[in-house]
């Protein structure tokens, strides 16, 4: 965005050098950077801007949501393989009477809860349980939709021990293969792998203030300028912003906040992504499952640029 | 007047530059039991150190003509090239970057596609290059890989995998880890049409590479002592603030854990899946 204003801004510059005849593209330069100013000033908030309003600890969690979009929320626990991991939820839940498995990442919003939740990061036997949740979802033939709101997935010596990579990699392929309809939605923020986990669906939301990144801003500027002083142009550089996402067509549709954000009116949010989720359900839910199946794989299979 | 006198010309001594024996280049070091390897003899033996059997890297060409029967290879889409979508810029361009790799590696991105035969067996194989970008995936790396599975699909040929990285490319942002998206749902269809899929790990393969493709193998079988993991050792040390025990995440580690079918010496390799394929192939008439 800056280096665009900074280009006008020049020509803008150049044009001014130039004799009278040019007045009608100056004036229409003007314009434009005034249009551009008035866009930064509102919508394009900075990219760490973004950042930031995903991790707002008044944001409304997963677990936020559920209570407002669902009915007869019934969590279940455990992978049935080691235990159960509380950054993850998951169970049924009743979406205008219609019967659903939710399953999301839960944060905590005091020092006791994060730790409890671990900070939303997932270990191995919580993709365990998701992919459970979901085999029992695609069983009795019930839409599964998702809940992103992870730093990323844990990495510490248990996780490892026990196939952190094997979990996540494991969970891709089988909703790869999922008869069922799957839609994800990023609530706030969407971290690398852990989130992906989760996300391998028919149609993928995000919040217009959530993140989706390959990195945090922290450790792209960690890794590549071998310091903690860059984090704000790695978040520039990531493009991880929901508009971002959305020119890379990796996500379908950017679910409006209330206008002071997500963290203003809990309410208000979650009526936003109840209409979104209601609408794109009920698109998937009229599709065969062949059609769902054909239309998630070419979904995926386009994402990516590059020189033939 | 000497009381003696130097009938012989005296000795000459060479120059001092010309001394020397010249012996850099032809040797290097073991990097686990320090033993001092001619590189000749290392060529020999695969590139594994003949003292302490260390599994040297080797490049992804090296690799094919290791795992691969002679001239019979065949490389598919090599001309695919990164693009640069993100505009990403830190303390170099990206694509500076790229063109020092592939200036540096020989190869236009950090996965080679052949099309080749493995003891008789016909096979679709790709391998990784570690040198180009640290073998990281982004767009080119998820697509040939995407269109090696397809290839596979298309010929019924079993695909092999050798992978070598570290995980997604930063520089790619959030297409390098769409990636793994988009090769699992590849694999699904593999997996589905019951075609043999031997995912091969070698040192290091850790982040979305291990996250996806490499741990979805109907086997997924490592060389000794490959660095393997989710998150790498330095992410994990801040994480739990202390120093990681020595072999962990090896693939040792991973065997103890059940997370890997089996650790194959370099020079075993071909023979053990060579027998796997013969398992895998042509099966389903013996229920009947």
């Amino acid at each position: 965005m800056m280096s665009k204003f900074e280009e006008l801004t020049e020509l803008k510059e150049r044009a001014e050098a130039l004799p009278p005849e040019a007045t009608e593209a100056i004036a229409e330069l003007t314009l434009r950077i005034t249009q551009l100013e008035e866009s930064i000033g509102k919508e394009n908030a900075t990219a760490w801007d973004q950042v930031q309003l995903s991790r707002h600890e008044n944001r409304p969690y997963t677990l936020d949501f559920i209570e407002r979009l669902f009915t007869s929320f019934r969590p279940i626990h455990g992978d049935r393989r080691f235990a159960d991991d509380t950054a993850i939820v998951g169970g049924m839940a009743l979406l205008e009477d219609q019967p659903v498995m939710v399953i999301g990442q839960q944060k905590g919003r005091n020092t006791k809860e994060r730790i409890y939740r671990n900070y939303g990061m997932a270990k191995p036997e919580g993709y365990r349980k998701a992919v459970r949740l979901m085999q029992i979802a695609e069983k009795f033939n019930r839409p599964i939709l998702t809940f992103i709101d992870t730093p990323g997935a844990y990495p510490g010596t248990g996780a490892e021990a026990r196939g952190q990579a094997e979990a996540i990699a494991h969970n891709l392929r089988t909703m790869a293969e999922l008869q069922v309809p799957i839609v994800a939605t990023v609530l706030g923020e969407g971290g690398s792998g852990g989130a992906l986990a989760l996300s391998l669906a028919d149609r993928i939301l995000m919040l217009r203030h959530s993140i989706y990144s390959v990195i945090s801003p922290e450790s792209c500027s960690a890794i590549l300028w071998k310091d903690q002083a860059h984090t704000q142009q790695a978040a520039h550089a990531l493009r991880l912003t929901a508009p971002d996402l959305e020119h890379f067509k990796v996500v379908d549709e950017v679910v409006p906040e209330p206008p002071e954000g997500a963290h203003s009116d809990w309410d208000a949010a979650a009526a936003l992504v109840k209409e979104s989720l209601l609408r794109n359900l009920g698109e998937l839910q009229v599709q065969s499952a062949q059609q769902r199946l054909r239309g998630r794989s070419e979904k995926f299979r386009r994402i990516g640029e590059f020189v033939e | 007047m000497a009381w003696f006198k130097r009938d012989k010309p005296s000795v000459q001594t060479p120059a001092e530059e010309e001394r020397r024996v010249k012996t850099e280049g032809l040797f290097t070091k073991c990097p686990d039991c320090n033993n001092v390897i001619w590189k000749k003899e290392l060529e020999g033996l695969l590139h594994v150190c003949p003292k302490c059997a260390f599994h040297f890297k080797i490049d992804a060409r090296q690799r094919l003509e290791f795992l691969l029967d002679g001239g019979q290879s065949e490389e598919f889409d090599a001309h695919l090239r990164s693009s640069d979508p993100l505009q990403f810029v830190d303390q170099k361009n990206y694509p500076d970057r790229l063109e020092k790799a592939i200036e540096s590696t020989g190869c236009n991105e950090a996965v080679v596609n052949v099309q080749g035969s493995l003891k008789g067996h016909e096979v679709v194989c790709a391998a990784m290059e570690y040198r180009f970008i640290g073998g990281s995936m982004g767009s080119v790396v998820g697509e040939k890989i995407t269109r090696a599975i397809e290839k596979s699909l298309q010929t019924r040929k079993p695909l092999i995998i050798v992978s070598a990285s570290g995980g997604a490319r930063m520089m790619e942002g959030v297409l390098s880890l769409m990636q793994m998206a988009k090769i699992c749902t590849a694999l699904a269809q593999l997996h589905q049409e019951k075609i043999p899929y031997i995912s091969v790990l070698t040192d290091p393969t850790t982040g979305g590479v291990t996250a996806s493709f490499a741990m979805l193998g109907d086997l997924n079988i490592a060389e000794p002592k490959a660095l393997i993991g989710f998150a790498g050792p330095r992410v994990i040390e801040q994480t739990i603030r202390q120093k990681l025990p020595d072999g962990f995440q090896r693939s040792e580690f991973l065997v103890e854990h059940g997370m890997l079918d089996a650790i194959v010496p370099r020079k075993e390799l071909r023979d053990f899946v060579a027998d796997w394929l013969v398992f895998m192939s042509n099966g389903r008439s013996a229920g009947q």
